[in-house]
């Protein structure tokens, strides 16, 4: 994480930012500010309002209420100051497959009339920057999805905007590709002194990559802070994760009445999450009452408190909850079913 | 302006790219030149006709060895001997045969007696162009065997002598025209309407519109580009459409200059109704869904296929304001006549406006946000 400059004015100013459309109330009354040089994430399941509230300060669409100050200028007044000063990263990728890296990003940099000395020059600095100068002339389709991405970050930066917006750019990459473009995201930061606000649902992504974090559930925002500072405001510094063999309807009761034990979560049958302030001790407790009951651990693991557990502490469910649809359909029993 | 041309510089560096897009575009028109122009338009040959002799008499061998002389020369049909009228017509029925011709008893002496002589025709009137073709031949037949056999020194009946301006225009050139039009509409329908609504759907659109581009900019951009794909299919299909028809037109410069003009107001006439039919649709299979139906709006009543003159009022009144109309006449004017810059002047006013007219109108209902 770096030093953040706290003296010059913040990066991003949002003011009790409000979308509706209809009846509908898509962000409700949202602030916050991000410093210059900050890296800040806006972490949230689907449909949380993160993508709304990206596309407002990004000039994409209209404010229902509130103000947005980018870069000293206000959105709704002036979208196209604000356009010259922000990079803005889709969650798609919408770079031509047909096209060369170097024509996509010569494109870019004509939409935003960079001279043509200036273009150049920059055209070489983002690929070096994003390591793909080898492939400047490689036809985007040629491309890997993690060197796709790499694209549309450099074409992000072509016409060296002070601000970067990304909304969720590391979806659909694999684990190795994340990693770089989380790399590649604090290098340029570090190196073009940008701020970087990304929006993500992955709680890693946002806890390595992110000095701030404001958690978005439901278009409100329910927390914000440093990773750091979220995690210390849930109750218990472990998490321990325990599945015994047989599920009774005592273990909950059982384990909340624990000593250090803070909340107990059941996550399925006999599986079970437990916040506490001392790992080790409720582990050793777990172990001993399970031998004076007679029933059987059959896995037990220890570790600190995530933001898994932080975004269960502020909206009473887990991440991935959000991210699982239930089934549409589905067939009703067939007569004599056994149930 | 440079903007603009961004726009323009990355739909036309896709479009040479892929040039799946310029195949489609002209594939359809010219398979269509090929095959309807060789289908329709053809002279009827090869029918088969009973004929009924119940005479046998001089007059009746006269009219069967006229008979075999079509059979020879112009092959519209040939004969076949039948003994009985009621198997002859039972024949006709099925599609054994065409047609039957009966020769009554004592036709001969009718002819001589100048009593009335009477030929039968048996039609198979569900086919129209055959039976029509068929009763013309014999109709022809007919008048020959009436006419005197010494004409008079003075001519005493009324007589129309017709001039025909042009050559002989086959079907194959007759479409040309209206396949020309044809493939400036796919490039449209393909160039303009539907990779539009595709790049809306992948988030391209997002991306220019965090640029700051303006929206006429962005709007003049699109559609210029859409428009010199359309040209360039329009001039494509022109040149091989008249090689394949044998129409030597496009060899004379003023006439390249002509077919130019009107190639580029057709392109900015159907773009400009493409863009207003698209500028708030955001499905992309929208615009597949109306190909075919604005295809039937647009091409039939245009008088590509049949003369305007023949449509019910309400198609005439679709045809007044349907751009391929005059898209089709300018083209005909100029392919197939060679009339001039006095010939098209309407065809392109009309396209210009009509093109400038809709992207007025589309332009504020293109929005700048999402």
């Amino acid at each position: 994480m770096s030093t953040l400059v706290q003296n010059t004015p913040p990066a991003i100013e949002v003011s009790h930012i409000v979308k509706r459309y209809g009846d509908f109330e898509a962000v409700k009354d949202v602030s916050f500010s991000v410093a210059d040089g900050e890296i800040f994430g806006l972490l949230g399941p689907n449909g949380a309002g993160k993508s709304t509230l990206i596309r407002m300060m990004t000039t994409l669409i209209p404010l229902t209420g509130g103000s947005a100050i980018i870069a000293g200028h206000n959105v709704a007044k002036e979208p196209n100051a604000v356009r010259r000063m922000i990079g803005v990263i889709p969650q798609a990728l919408t770079s031509d497959p047909d096209l060369t890296v170097e024509e996509n990003l010569s494109i870019y940099a004509k939409l935003y009339s960079v001279p043509k000395a200036e273009r150049i020059h920059n055209i070489t600095e983002v690929l070096k920057a994003v390591d793909l100068l080898k492939w400047r002339g490689a036809q985007v389709k040629t491309l890997s999805g993690g060197m796709r991405r790499r694209v549309e970050i450099a074409r992000g930066l072509v016409h060296n905007p002070r601000i970067f917006f990304l909304d969720e750019p590391t979806t659909g990459l694999d684990p190795v590709s994340r990693i770089a473009v989380w790399e590649m995201l604090s290098n340029l930061r570090a190196s073009r002194n940008l701020t970087i606000l990304i929006t993500t649902h992955y709680m890693d992504e946002a806890d390595k990559l992110c000095d701030r974090l404001a958690i978005v559930d439901h278009g409100t925002l329910v927390a914000l802070g440093t990773p750091l500072e979220l995690k210390h405001n849930v109750p218990g510094a472990n998490v321990v994760e325990v599945h015994f063999d047989r599920e009774t309807p005592e273990w909950q009761a059982r384990l909340e009445a624990m000593e250090d034990v803070t909340s107990v979560q059941a996550e399925s049958a006999g599986y079970y999450r437990v916040l506490t302030s001392s790992g080790s001790r409720t582990t050793m407790q777990l172990v001993e009452l399970a031998a004076s009951l007679g029933e059987t651990i059959t896995s037990l693991s220890v570790q600190n408190t995530t933001l898994d557990d932080v975004f269960v502490h502020y909206t009473g469910r887990q991440l991935r909850d959000e991210q699982v649809k239930p089934p549409a359909f589905t067939l009703p029993p067939r007569p004599g079913m056994q149930p | 302006m440079n903007r603009m041309f961004a726009i323009v510089e990355r739909e036309m560096r896709k479009f040479f790219r892929s040039p799946m897009l310029m195949v489609m575009s002209l594939m359809m028109p010219i398979m269509q030149l090929l095959i309807m122009g060789n289908a329709f338009g053809g002279k009827i040959t090869g029918e088969r006709v009973a004929v009924v002799d119940y005479d046998h008499g001089p007059q009746a061998v006269k009219l069967r060895e006229a008979f075999d002389s079509i059979a020879v020369n112009i092959k519209t049909f040939s004969t076949v001997e039948y003994s009985n009228e009621v198997e002859a017509r039972e024949d006709v029925r099925t599609g054994k045969i065409n047609a039957a011709v009966i020769i009554p008893k004592q036709y001969s002496q009718r002819v001589y007696a100048q009593n009335r002589p009477v030929i039968g025709l048996v039609v198979d009137d569900t086919d129209q162009f055959s039976s029509g073709s068929i009763e013309g031949e014999m109709q022809s037949v007919i008048a020959a065997l009436n006419a005197p056999a010494i004409q008079p020194r003075m001519a005493t009946q009324i007589a129309l002598e017709t001039v025909e301006l042009y050559p002989y225009v086959n079907y194959l050139k007759f479409l040309l025209p209206a396949c020309v039009a044809m493939a400036m509409y796919i490039s449209v329908m393909i160039g303009g309407g539907m990779l539009y609504i595709d790049d809306k759907a992948r988030g391209v659109h997002e991306g220019y519109l965090v640029t700051p581009i303006t929206k006429l900019e962005l709007v003049f951009g699109l559609n210029t580009a859409a428009a010199i794909k359309a040209v360039l299919a329009g001039i494509s299909l022109t040149v091989i459409g008249s090689l394949l028809a044998g129409l030597g037109v496009i060899f004379h410069p003023m006439a390249d200059l002509e077919l130019l003009a009107l190639i580029i107001v057709t392109a900015i006439a159907f773009n400009g109704m493409m863009f207003l039919l698209m500028v708030r649709v955001e499905d992309p299979l929208t615009p597949r869904a109306m190909f075919g139906v604005l295809n039937l709006l647009l091409f039939y009543p245009s008088g590509a296929m049949y003369p305007i003159a023949a449509f019910p009022a309400w198609l005439r009144a679709l045809s007044v304001i349907d751009p391929f109309t005059y898209c089709v006449d300018g083209f005909k004017s100029i392919l197939l006549k060679d009339g001039g810059f006095v010939s098209i002047q309407f065809d392109l006013l009309f396209l210009f406006v009509f093109g400038i007219g809709t992207l007025l109108i589309a332009t504020p209902l293109f929005k700048r946000t999402l």
